[in-house]
This record gives C-alpha cells, sequence and structure tokens, in this order.
C-alpha cells in the first residue's frame, strides 16, 4: 500500500481535500440510509408509537420485553433456529457433494452448472409464485406422487402447520443451494488433484480421501459458507411473506415476518423496530462471536480487525 | 459476501487445464446423478414456463399436462400489457440507478481506504464492514420512516439511493484488496508523469479493476432488481411498483386465472435467465476463480 509522499503543508491540505472529494459521497450515502435507519429505530423502540404524530407515549425497554417474552416471537426465533440446523445438517452435506460431482470432467459439464446456479438468479417473489403454484392442491407435486404411487403422502403443503416449514426449507434450499455449490467449486478449485492422486496410490478409500484431504481443505469454504447461511437465516423473509405470511397460525413465523407483521401491517411502528434492533443485535453477536473464534485463520483482517 | 475476490491470479490458477486425472474418471452413475441434480432443479420453472402455454380451464380439469394446442396468448396479452412494461422499467430504472451510485461512490471510496494513508483509515472501514451485518431485512422498517420524514416514498430514483447505499459495504469490502494489490510503481510511474493520484486513480486503477468493477455491478444490480421488501415499504402506489412486487401483487389479482398468472411468472423469469446465458462465464468463473479461500 503506498503512501503519498508529500510533506508539504500545501501537499497535506490536497490531500485532505482529495479525501473529502472520495471518501464524501460513500460516507453520507452510507450514513444517511443504513445506519441513520438503526439509530432511529432505537430510539422510536423505546415509545409506543402508530406510526403518525409526535412521539409522546415513552415507555422505556417495554416493547423490548413485550418482545423476548411474547410466545409468537419466541415461535419466530425457533423457526430461524430450526432453519439454521436444517442449513447445516441437509444443505451442506448436499452442497459439497453435489459440488464434488460437477467437479468431474462430464460433457455438458458447464450447462449443468449454469441450471444449478439459475435458481439463485430469480427474485425471491417469483421463486415463491412458482412454489406456491407447484405445491397448491391438486397441483404438480400432488400429481407427481400420485403418479408414483405415493398418493398417501399427499399433504397440505403450506396449510398443513405441522408441515409448512419444511415446505419451506425445501424451497428454500432449491433457491439458494446453487450459491452454496458454486462456493464450494471455488473451494475445490484449491485441492490439487495430485494430492487425491497420491492418496489414492497410498491406498486410501474414496471415502477416506473425502474426509482426510478433500474436506480439511475445503474447511475455510465451509466456514465461509456457514457465516453467510446462518446470517441468511435469520433474516428470512421474502420467500415465507409471500407464500404463507408467516401462518397458518403463525407455524412459518420468523422473525423478520413477525416484524413486518406488526411494525408495518399493524402500524405499531415503535414495537417493530424493537424488534429489528434484536434481530440486529442477534445476527451482529453471531458474527463478532463466529469471527473471533472461527473465521479468525481464514478472514486476514475484515471483519475482525474492523469491528474491533 | 466477504470474500468474493476476483483477483486475475486466482482466476488464472482456475482456468488452468487440468490434466486428466485417474479420480474422478465419470461414470455412468455420476452423470445420471448430474443430470437428476441439474433435471429436479430446472423442473419448477419448466413448469411455469410450459405451462404458461394452457388454458385456464385446462390447467383446471388436468393439472398437470403438456399444452395442447400450444397457445401464445397468455404471453402476447402480458407483452401488450403496459402494465408488465412499467414494472419492468421502473426495476430497471432502479437497478441501473442504485448500481451506478453503489459502484461509482464504493470505487472512489475504495480508492481512498486502499492507497492514502490516514488517520482514522480503518476506522472507517470497519465502518462500512458494519453494513454487511446490517441488510434492508432488518433495516427496512426504520428505513420506512426515515424515508417518509425525508419525502422519498413512493419515488423510484430515491429507492435507487437507499439499495446504493446497502449495496456499498460489498462493493468497498471487494474493491478495496484488489485496488490495494495494484502495484505501487505503477502509481509511482503515473505521479512522476504527472498525472497526479486522481489521475492515477482515472486512467490507471479504473481501467485496472475491470473484472471486480464487473463482479460489484453485477452484484449490485442482480440484488436490486430482485429486492422485495424495500420496494414493498416504500412503494404504496401501484405505478412505481417493480417487477418482483408485481409478480407477487399480479398472482393475487387474478388468481382464478392460473395461466395467466402462469405467463406473467415465467417471463419474470427472462430477464434472469437472458442475464445469465450473457454473463454465464463471467459469474461463473468469476465466482468458481474467485472465492479467496
Amino acid at each position: 500500500m503506498s503512501t503519498p509522499r508529500i510533506t508539504s503543508s500545501r501537499g497535506r491540505v490536497r490531500i485532505r481535500m482529495e479525501l473529502g472529494f472520495l471518501l464524501g459521497p460513500a460516507t453520507l450515502l452510507f450514513a444517511g440510509f443504513v445506519l441513520a435507519p438503526i439509530g432511529i429505530a432505537i430510539y422510536y423502540s423505546l415509545y409506543s408509537w402508530g406510526g403518525y404524530g409526535p412521539l409522546t407515549d415513552f415507555v422505556g425497554l417495554k416493547n423490548y420485553t413485550d418482545a423476548l417474552s411474547g410466545s409468537v416471537f419466541k415461535q419466530a426465533v425457533e423457526h430461524n433456529v430450526l432453519l439454521v440446523a436444517l442449513s447445516l445438517l441437509i444443505q451442506l452435506p448436499l452442497a459439497v457433494w453435489i459440488a464434488m460431482l460437477l467437479n468431474r470432467r462430464m460433457r455438458g459439464r458447464a450447462l449443468i452448472r449454469v441450471v444449478v446456479f439459475a435458481p439463485y438468479l430469480l427474485s425471491e417473489a417469483t421463486a415463491a409464485i412458482i412454489w406456491a403454484l407447484m405445491l397448491s392442491k391438486g397441483s404438480f407435486v400432488d400429481q407427481a406422487l400420485k403418479a408414483v404411487g405415493l398418493s398417501g403422502q399427499i399433504h397440505g403443503w403450506l396449510a398443513d402447520p405441522d408441515i409448512v416449514f419444511y415446505t419451506l426449507f425445501v424451497v428454500i434450499t432449491w433457491k439458494y443451494i446453487g450459491f452454496g455449490i458454486i462456493l464450494m467449486l471455488a473451494g475445490l478449485q484449491a485441492v490439487p488433484a495430485e494430492l487425491r492422486e497420491a492418496a489414492a496410490i497410498d491406498g486410501a478409500s474414496p471415502w477416506q480421501i473425502m474426509r482426510s484431504v478433500v474436506l480439511p481443505l475445503l474447511g475455510p469454504t465451509i466456514r465461509i459458507w456457514i457465516f453467510l447461511s446462518v446470517i441468511g437465516s435469520l433474516q428470512l423473509f421474502d420467500l415465507v411473506w409471500i407464500m404463507t405470511l408467516g401462518g397458518p397460525a403463525h407455524a412459518s413465523t420468523t422473525m423478520v415476518t413477525y416484524m413486518i407483521d406488526h411494525g408495518y401491517k399493524s402500524n405499531e411502528y415503535g414495537y417493530g423496530s424493537a424488534v429489528s434492533v434484536i434481530v440486529f443485535a442477534l445476527c451482529f453477536a453471531f458474527a463478532l462471536l463466529y469471527q473471533r473464534f472461527v473465521l479468525r485463520r481464514d478472514l486476514d483482517g475484515a471483519l475482525t480487525n474492523a469491528v474491533r | 459476501m466477504v470474500i468474493i475476490q476476483t483477483t486475475a491470479r486466482a482466476r488464472r490458477v482456475g482456468d488452468r487445464p487440468k490434466r486428466r486425472r485417474r479420480l474422478g474418471r465419470t461414470s455412468p452413475a455420476a452423470y445420471l446423478a448430474a443430470i437428476l441434480v441439474a433435471g429436479l432443479t430446472a423442473l419448477p420453472l419448466l413448469f411455469v414456463i410450459i405451462d404458461g402455454f394452457r388454458s385456464t380451464p385446462d390447467i383446471n380439469s388436468k393439472p398437470v399436462g403438456w399444452p395442447s394446442p400450444w397457445r401464445l396468448g397468455n404471453y402476447s396479452g402480458i407483452l401488450g400489457d403496459q402494465q408488465f412494461w412499467r414494472f419492468l422499467g421502473n426495476s430497471a430504472q432502479i437497478a441501473v440507478v442504485s448500481t451506478a451510485l453503489a459502484v461509482g461512490f464504493g470505487a472512489m471510496a475504495a480508492f481512498a481506504l486502499s492507497r492514502y494513508r490516514f488517520a482514522g483509515r480503518e476506522a472507517l472501514y470497519g465502518f462500512f464492514v458494519l453494513g454487511l451485518l446490517l441488510p434492508p431485512a432488518v433495516a427496512a422498517l426504520p428505513l420506512r420512516l426515515w424515508m417518509s420524514r425525508l419525502h422519498m416514498l413512493d419515488n423510484i430514483y430515491g429507492l435507487g439511493v437507499a439499495e446504493a447505499a446497502f449495496a456499498l459495504p460489498v462493493t468497498i469490502v471487494i474493491l478495496r484488496p484488489f485496488m490495494a494489490a495494484v502495484p505501487v510503481e505503477l502509481e509511482d510511474a503515473a505521479v512522476i508523469d504527472g498525472a497526479g493520484r486522481l489521475g492515477f486513480f482515472w486512467r490507471i486503477l479504473l481501467p485496472l479493476s475491470t473484472p471486480a468493477l464487473a463482479t460489484v455491478g453485477v452484484l449490485a444490480f442482480v440484488t436490486s432488481w430482485n429486492s422485495y421488501l424495500l420496494p414493498l415499504l416504500v412503494f404504496d402506489q401501484p405505478e412505481h411498483f417493480t417487477l418482483p412486487l408485481g409478480v407477487a401483487t399480479f398472482q393475487s389479482q387474478y388468481s382464478q386465472d392460473t395461466a395467466k398468472v402462469m405467463a406473467f411468472t415465467a417471463l419474470s423469469i427472462a430477464p434472469a435467465v437472458l442475464f445469465l446465458i450473457f454473463a454465464e462465464r463471467r459469474i461463473v468463473d468469476g465466482l468458481t476463480g474467485a472465492v479467496k479461500g
């Protein structure tokens, strides 16, 4: 990194002007639209406020205690946590497996990769509508099950409170796994073929090669995927909102759908602001801890140095 | 997305022709599995596109089946409908504003943060990195209140500006290491030739950073194009709706006319598909060759 090597005071003034010109717009934009809202949220969260008129009804931390002790919010948190767990247990192995598969030389590999990546580029809204159509009663999914003789397995995919969240998990997996696969494919480039060949020559089985050679070298990629996946899971909104509005009977509520439901739909802006501060605090705490204890070795500098 | 970093070096390593390996010789089972994965992924998309060629009574009486005959009516109806084009136009304008601002201001800031030394530099960088943890989902509600104070609700450019702000952190985090990696000698040479630091930025560093600029541009554009929550909260008037918002609204508006909804949804996939076809190498290589492990 270079430093402009000018020491005269005129030069220093010039550098200051340049810095102001270069950094000013980004800083203003960022502070004005990203940081200001969170400050505002903290302020509003201390009031009971319906979105119009002056803030008069100061309630202190009541919004926070209400949210944290409310059963629906607890359910929402449970759903977010369940999603994190399912992602780690199912999406991660699946992404690694598909990436290994697509890392082989095969005809049409580029096309297959593009297809697998395509859902990630779709908007959540489009993906949600597509799946809502596929899952509606008697539609594609039900007919497909019937065709293979599993009519007994037909459920109200989005209407049955016991099932709806798992249905959403399938849709989420379809939508986002492409990103995981591409990440893992990238990580696999860091595993030299020679290493695997050497292990094979030494008599290692494919499973042993996987466990002792590939997975350790894929470690940094996997740790970053976990980070992005957890943050994404904690902030899930679009797909759920369009497909179920968090229902039926709160069976698919997430923290952010809960926040929008109260803050925007029911005009409880003070309360909604408190919920958004809680979500932010959770994500922030997770990110800091994860950076500290897990990612430190992988990311030189980006977050650990900065947020300290 | 702290990790995506398009460096020329990483990409060259990724592109290196691989020797034919003894391992991973592809068996028919692997082919079958790969085709199965791709097929399952593509199925929902094909379903919607194909059903868009059927009529609603046909779909209602036989939920799964081929169109017979193939009707173009649903598609041509929507393509002839102003509403669809208005949504598309709004999405495009917002995405262009947001991408231009995020990449422009982000590149300027990344330049200052990577190649100047000044007190508080790392703190300022940390300030931007913090934004990675504050995506629209969390800030959306207060942002609506804030934008209503600024009288920026129901204004597509206002939304573009707000989305640019949220795209800045990723942009800066990706661009800074890239710009830092450009050799000092180049800068010295430019300064000796009388270009000045800003001249070096404009004439040398920016052209050299094209691959990274393309990556952050694509990220900002796609994020804006697909975003749902911010437009939902910021727009009350349907005339400002973006394509994702429009798709969701259209579905509830015409819930009786399934075929029309299918066609509308299928057409809303089209931009993403076209984009993927044109930018496929860029995206897939960019991401595969580019993630710093």
